[in-house]
């Protein structure tokens, strides 16, 4: 029998064909695998080679960065000296500009606490405390007033800080609120449970700038004479009662995914109600709800900018404040592009976030 | 040996019955306490601003000028009348953008399924960066588009034929108005029946005699094919109704404001970035075995679309497609931030008007529950009779 000789190092070398390899096997696999997805890619390159040059050359070849806005005006690029000349109101609105380095140092804490939960290996309770910690050292920078700072009126706030405030402050509060409405309507006494259901639904029934309105016309004739609340405040209440319907259900949702074998179980323990809740049902369940609630907290952030509306200085008003300024008219485009790039950082980070999170506390699905 | 549990006289208030009334009345007290300092506040509060309470400001006169109405509308006319535009108006603009933004999110979120890679990525790109910027951003940015960067209407820009783009909004040319438009749309409600009633019939031949009629092509022939043939009778009319320039504005074709395309625009992109999230979703939770199983039974590819994907699928995406209608609908008060008169815009004018604070905050509010009220009712039904029947 004649044997046939297998050179088993020298095949090891051979590479597969190119077709099946390198940049060619991939585009063959994903751009042209079948005669309907290759008019479709030659169709959106096409496209593409249309809408992006020209962007390009506007954005960043024939962009004017520092210059003034005469010079802007005779060119044909963007102008982002908009932005650049007038950034510290952008960012800082009307707080006062020696004292700028308060608001900034309070942004600062809050992105190194938020750059901290990042990981959930730091996660602890002192983690939770640094929290607390850091959202009142927030208030004392901005507010001033002790400890030998200059008090800052806050009808004087605004910019990115107050768009931060809204929304953090926002979902700190909201939070625990909406834990207990979401514990209301699972309740099986059912005058609390249709008061928090009618709470949760007409809240989620109506637009946030019903509520907004509600809060800077009607909510003053609800004092007794004399007493004022400021509109920061009042957006700010607006904006809790608000978001906590929507945590309300979200907590819900992590409640009704409890099995019926937990409340046995610690029933079965002798605990109370209320130790069941705080000792086995919460913990689970709102570990549970973490992505969705990180989702609410986007949302929360996005509709910070309605405060517009009202006439708060948020980080979109300072901006329009600037358009609004006849040497700086017409330059609308690149103002816009710049305040969506802040928010789709923000946003898009969070929303980053909480799908890793989905992915590691997806603990059930282990093998 | 005596029971001592059944003979022990429990306390009241380790009785959890009898606990969780005293609870019950103890909040509604509460609650009740609160509404009640608070009403009693706001009446005294009124009294004082001399602001009468009730919607009898409702019949006077508005005295204002509403920039678009689809019915019509002058100042000299009542709140109420300027309080139905305005609601007519966030109808208009929110039917419009349902449509769209279903047409845009389904096309985007099969796209982002699509094995084409470059298309795939464009979706992907389209669905993070519309969904993660606010709203409100993006109408401002729409509506700065036309009100700046679009010239003045001596010199629009000219897209396509009959489309003309300029700072005072946009120009549509239109088909000529001619009676056999009418009968077109008598056309195609006639086909729409026809073909729910060949349907029917064909499901109770298919029943009786397993024959299957093409029922789908059918029905698209009737209702296509009717108002056609009624476009032939009349002669074919082709006369367009094309806007043209005279003196600073256009004239003829259909008119549409910056305030309208904004809104519209606006809306539509940002919710059809989530409505192309929950098409992807849907599609993917229908597991591959369930396509191998049709295709193992021998059913065509349309067939299993049509029979086995669409059905789970759908029984996914409705629920939160439905969500996002509602979002859309209420994102359109933000109308009121752009200029365009819309319920909340019109209510706010009135509210500035008159001082009726509470009145018209109030409406703002009812009229947008019955929006919400009736989508869940519309839910629930929905789920009722989509829940999986398990044998």
């Amino acid at each position: 029998m004649a044997q046939i000789e297998i050179d088993r190092d020298y095949i090891a070398t051979l590479k597969p064909p190119v077709i099946k390899r390198g940049v060619v096997g991939w585009m063959k696999d994903n751009l042209f695998n079948s005669v309907f997805n290759s008019l479709l890619t030659i169709a959106t390159i096409l496209l593409l080679i249309k809408v992006v040059p020209p962007f390009f050359q506007w954005a960043f070849i024939d962009s004017n960065w520092f210059s003034g806005s005469d010079v802007c005006r005779d060119s044909e690029g963007a102008c982002w000296s908009v932005i650049t000349k007038n950034i510290r109101f952008i960012i800082f609105g009307f707080y006062p500009y020696e004292l700028h380095w308060r608001p900034f140092s309070a942004m600062m804490i809050l992105f190194a606490l938020l750059f901290l939960s990042n990981d959930s290996k730091y996660w602890s309770k002192s983690l939770g405390y640094g929290w607390l910690a850091g959202l009142v050292v927030m208030g004392i920078l901005m507010k001033g007033g002790i400890l030998g700072l200059e008090s800052v009126d806050t009808m004087k706030w605004g910019g990115l800080p107050l768009t931060l405030l809204l929304s953090v402050f926002g979902l700190t509060a909201a939070y625990p609120l909406g834990v207990v409405l979401a514990l209301g309507r699972d309740s099986r006494m059912p005058g609390i449970k249709y008061l928090c259901i009618t709470y949760i639904e007409l809240i989620r029934g109506v637009p946030l700038i019903s509520l907004l309105f509600m809060s800077s016309i009607i909510f003053p004739l609800f004092l007794p004479e004399g007493l004022t609340i400021n509109k920061i405040l009042r957006a700010q209440a607006a904006i809790i009662f608000f978001t906590a319907a929507y945590i309300a259900e979200v907590v819900r949702g992590g409640l009704q995914g409890m099995p019926r074998g937990q409340y046995d179980a610690a029933d079965s323990l002798g605990l109370n109600t209320f130790q069941t809740m705080r000792l086995v049902i919460l913990p689970q369940a709102l570990k549970i709800v973490i992505p969705p609630t990180l989702s609410v907290l986007v949302s929360a952030f996005k509709d910070t900018s309605l405060v517009v509306i009202i006439a708060l200085f948020d980080l979109l008003k300072t901006s329009q404040t600037v358009l609004s300024n006849p040497k700086w008219m017409g330059f609308s485009p690149e103002m816009y592009i710049f305040v969506a790039l802040l928010y789709f950082l923000g946003c898009f980070s969070m929303s980053n976030f909480s799908r890793k999170l989905e992915r590691q506390l997806d603990t059930d699905k282990r093998t | 040996m005596t029971n001592t549990t059944t003979n022990a006289k429990v306390p009241f208030w380790l009785n959890p019955d009898k606990r969780a009334i005293i609870f019950q009345i103890m909040t509604f007290v509460m609650v009740g306490l609160l509404a009640l300092y608070l009403v009693d506040n706001t009446l005294t509060n009124l009294e004082e601003q001399n602001i009468s309470s009730g919607f009898g400001f409702m019949d006077k006169e508005a005295s204002f000028e509403i920039g678009e109405s689809p019915i019509p509308y002058s100042a000299a006319d009542s709140y109420s009348r300027a309080l139905l535009v305005g609601f007519l108006n966030t109808l208009k603009v929110s039917f419009l953008g349902i449509i769209l933004c279903l047409i845009i999110g389904v096309f985007v979120g099969v796209a982002r399924l699509s094995t084409n890679w470059l298309v795939a990525k464009l979706a992907l790109i389209y669905i993070e960066v519309m969904q993660n910027i606010p709203i409100l951003l993006q109408l401002f940015f729409w509506y700065a588009l036309f009100y700046e960067i679009f010239p003045s209407p001596q010199t629009a820009l000219n897209p396509m034929d009959g489309v003309f783009l300029c700072n005072r909004g946009m120009a549509l040319g239109v088909p000529a108005s001619h009676p056999v438009h009418k009968y077109m749309i008598l056309a195609v409600i006639a086909g729409m029946i026809l073909s729910v009633i060949i349907s029917r019939w064909a499901r109770k031949r298919q029943n009786a005699t397993g024959e299957i009629f093409p029922v789908l092509w059918t029905s698209v022939g009737i209702t296509l094919g009717l108002p056609f043939i009624t476009w032939l009778m009349a002669g074919a009319p082709t006369e367009m109704n094309l806007p043209s320039l005279q003196g600073f504005n256009f004239r003829g074709g259909i008119m549409l404001s910056p305030e309208f395309i904004a809104l519209l625009l606006g809306l539509t992109i940002y919710t059809s970035a989530f409505v192309a999230e929950a098409v992807r979703a849907g599609i993917q939770s229908v597991s591959r075995g369930q396509i191998e199983a049709a295709e193992s039974i021998g059913l065509r590819s349309a067939h299993i679309l049509r029979m086995v994907t669409l059905p789970q699928a759908l029984r996914i995406i409705i629920p939160p497609l439905t969500s996002q209608m509602l979002n859309l609908t209420k994102n359109s008060s933000l109308a009121i931030a752009i200029g365009f008169p819309d319920f909340v815009s019109v209510a706010n004018t009135t509210i500035n008007q008159t001082g009726q604070s509470i009145e018209g905050v109030a409406l703002i509010m009812g009229c947008y529950l019955i929006f919400s009220l009736t989508t869940s009712v519309f839910m629930n039904w929905y789920n009722k009779k989509s829940q999986l029947v398990e044998r």
